[in-house]
């Protein structure tokens, strides 16, 4: 069920946010150390454009990449096909899609 | 088994639907799983339905499930599968079952035709033989698949096969990428769409099981990623 | 489910890929849900990191540092097999995914405790 369109998108997706994760992993370890608060979040992320762009990039691609990802599971093990198939991954991209760009929205805007 | 000169072999029986039946059979010395497959159908039961040709490994008729693995019965030794003096033989996986152990090798092949997995003529028979250098790089890239023997070992070993019944399959694509390799080829980029569907290589996740079982220790997993470099590099190229 | 034609270093690493990939999906609508409450309501987003301070959920986001990470590494594996010329050595490779998760993760534990 996997398309050279499909699979050019779920690959090119992959590739920019493998530094993306890295980063990501390594803001982890180091916010987390003594706890997180809601403080703290915010003022690492509010009113920062780089950190907007960054996670803004990040929702977009994990979005598209979830999407056709659960597709193709939803193909392989559940046998959708066809309609069905692809409305459920237009709807997953939209629903991470909206959660995402709310929570990018949420920790940069001032 | 008491006696250590009998194996009890379970073999399948109906087609679609239908059971194993068990069977004694004496161990013999030297005996391939085929060996006992055909024991039984001269000696216990010639109702018994199952494909052979060669009996050396040549011509890839024999391919069935042993033990829930896929495998090449005229070269797979008893001694080599039999566990606890029992065994099981099941007809091929992901491939309709005709009756027994023979499965109907339509779908297979014609996946074959569906990834243009054939030569496409540049030349005819009255111009000279082109010479094209062993060593050259498409000359060895085509080289590693061309000794595949057609048993859909590989097909009957792939997950991505059973969850996608439009998957060309390894051996396909295999052949696809072998073909894409010749210099001599004149539609290449007809094996680039022809693997670019939705049956195409890209379902690949390379599990790899098509290379660990090949019985001719090929390596259909590479040819994919081959064919997988190639239409990515063509799909930028194309949009320029 | 798992039979004898599977169980072989690639289809293991193939297994972790897909566990991994569709358990980061579905963790990924609460993570965006919890954090868009940073801006408009920063209470309730603190009370729920009170809740994820406790060891237990120490320990889930262990295993959440681990899935991402083995996602990536998995994932940069299958590429490089993919578009760089072709490399044997995969088993190594499937290996040396799970190790450096486990590694980065770990630190992530040690950090977080």
């Amino acid at each position: 069920m996997m398309t050279l369109k499909l699979y050019m998108a779920q690959r090119i997706s992959a590739l920019i946010m493998a530094p993306l994760v890295l980063m990501h992993i390594a803001v982890m370890i180091y916010a987390i150390q003594g706890g997180l608060s809601a403080a703290e979040i915010l003022g690492r992320t509010q009113g920062s454009v780089l950190w907007m762009l960054f996670y803004a990039t990040f929702v977009v691609a994990v979005s598209v990449h979830a999407a056709i990802g659960l597709r193709t599971v939803l193909s392989e093990w559940a046998g959708l096909r066809g309609g069905l198939l692809n409305g459920i991954a237009w709807a997953i991209l939209a629903v991470l899609l909206i959660l995402g760009m709310q929570a990018v929205y949420g920790v940069t805007a001032t | 088994m008491e006696d250590k000169q009998q194996m009890s072999v379970s073999v399948w029986r109906g087609g679609a639907t239908g059971s194993f039946q068990s069977y004694s059979v004496k161990v013999e010395d030297n005996q391939t799983v085929l060996d006992v497959v055909a024991w039984i159908q001269q000696y216990a039961d010639p109702t018994l339905s199952y494909r052979y040709a060669c009996r050396v490994g040549m011509c890839g008729s024999c391919a069935m499930m042993v033990n829930g693995t896929p495998r090449w019965t005229c070269r797979t030794h008893v001694n080599k599968v039999l566990v606890d003096g029992k065994m099981e033989i099941a007809p091929l996986r992901n491939l309709p079952v005709i009756k027994d152990l023979a499965t109907d090798m339509d779908p297979f092949f014609e996946k074959w035709v569906a990834a243009e997995g054939f030569h496409h003529p540049t030349q005819t028979r009255h111009d000279p033989i082109e010479p094209i250098s062993p060593t050259s790089e498409d000359r060895v890239e085509a080289n590693a698949g061309i000794e595949c023997i057609n048993c859909s070992v590989c097909y009957a070993a792939c997950d991505t096969v059973a969850g996608n019944p439009d998957y060309l399959g390894p051996a396909a694509l295999q052949r696809a990428w072998s073909v894409y390799n010749d210099s001599k080829d004149a539609n290449k980029l007809a094996i680039l769409d022809a693997v670019s569907g939705v049956g195409g290589c890209h379902n690949c996740h390379s599990q790899g099981s098509c290379t660990v079982h090949c019985p001719n220790e090929l390596n259909p997993m590479a040819a994919i990623a081959g064919l997988k470099r190639e239409t990515a590099r063509n799909f930028f190229k194309r949009r320029k | 489910m798992i039979r004898g034609y599977r169980t072989h270093t690639l289809w293991l690493a193939f297994l972790l890929h897909r566990v991994s990939g569709v358990a980061l999906a579905l963790f990924l609508p609460a993570h965006f849900w919890v954090l868009s409450y940073a801006l408009n309501k920063p209470e309730s987003l603190d009370g729920f990191l009170n809740w994820a301070d406790m060891g237990i959920v120490k320990l889930a986001e262990f295993g959440l540092v681990f899935l991402l990470a083995v996602h990536m590494f998995g994932g940069l594996r299958l590429m490089a097999l993919e578009w760089l010329p072709w490399t044997s050595g995969q088993k190594t490779a499937a290996a040396g995914a799970v190790g450096l998760s486990t590694l980065l993760a770990g630190v992530f534990l040690l950090r977080a405790i």
